[in-house]
């Protein structure tokens, strides 16, 4: 299998190519997108990317859930998760695979 | 939050930069992870969390409304998973911790 994984340098490369940025200067904004986009879900807004998708906080109640090794039972507190719904423009994007 | 108020909090904050280049800024780093899912690549964000693609098997699925069997093909759909940095400030472990702390799985 040939996939690869980017990180957040990847996208700095990309600003620094296409937006034409300095390389530290693309650095710290895109730290600041990743930043603002987890500071709105935090306070527990929904963020509502168009095109790209929507990332929604959801509160989970607490439940009995059991040790799978060990088949004990074990509480889990109620928490809030995150749930990503890709934009259709995504499924298809996927779906399709890479651009010919 | 959505897109355009994405945007217009990062341009507040660098007064520097023209509003057109925040709005180039942030749509690059987006388009790039969608381009990036769409070559079969992985995207990880440390501490915010990692995108990447799964396969589905095909299945024969129903019409819901009719009930008729239709075969539904194998596909491929995004997938995003939770950054352990995130995952711990929802539930108000707000620690502040290394930003690049390892990620579980």
């Amino acid at each position: 299998m040939s996939e690869k994984t980017l990180t957040r340098m990847d996208l700095c490369e990309a600003v620094f190519r296409e937006v034409g940025l300095s390389r530290s200067e693309s650095a710290k904004l895109v730290e600041s997108v990743l930043q603002h986009v987890s500071d709105a879900l935090v306070k527990g807004e929904t963020v509502k990317i168009s095109s790209f998708g929507t990332f929604t906080v959801r509160s989970k109640a607490a439940r009995m859930g059991r040790n799978p090794k060990t088949g004990q039972d074990v509480p889990i507190s109620p928490r809030r998760v995150l749930s990503f719904r890709p934009s259709h423009l995504m499924k298809d994007r996927v779906a399709a695979g890479p651009k010919r | 939050m959505i897109r355009s108020e994405l945007i217009q909090k990062i341009a507040d904050e660098n007064p520097h930069l023209t509003h057109r280049h925040v709005e180039r800024l942030v749509n690059t780093v987006f388009d790039e992870i969608i381009e990036a899912l769409a070559r079969g690549d992985r995207v990880e964000l440390r501490g915010f969390g990692a995108f990447s693609v799964k396969a589905r098997d095909a299945r024969i699925g129903r019409n819901p409304r009719t009930g008729e069997s239709v075969a539904v093909r194998s596909k491929k759909v995004p997938f995003f998973k939770t950054g352990k940095l995130l995952r711990d400030r929802l539930n108000g472990h707000d620690t502040g911790g290394p930003e690049f702390e390892g990620e579980d799985d």
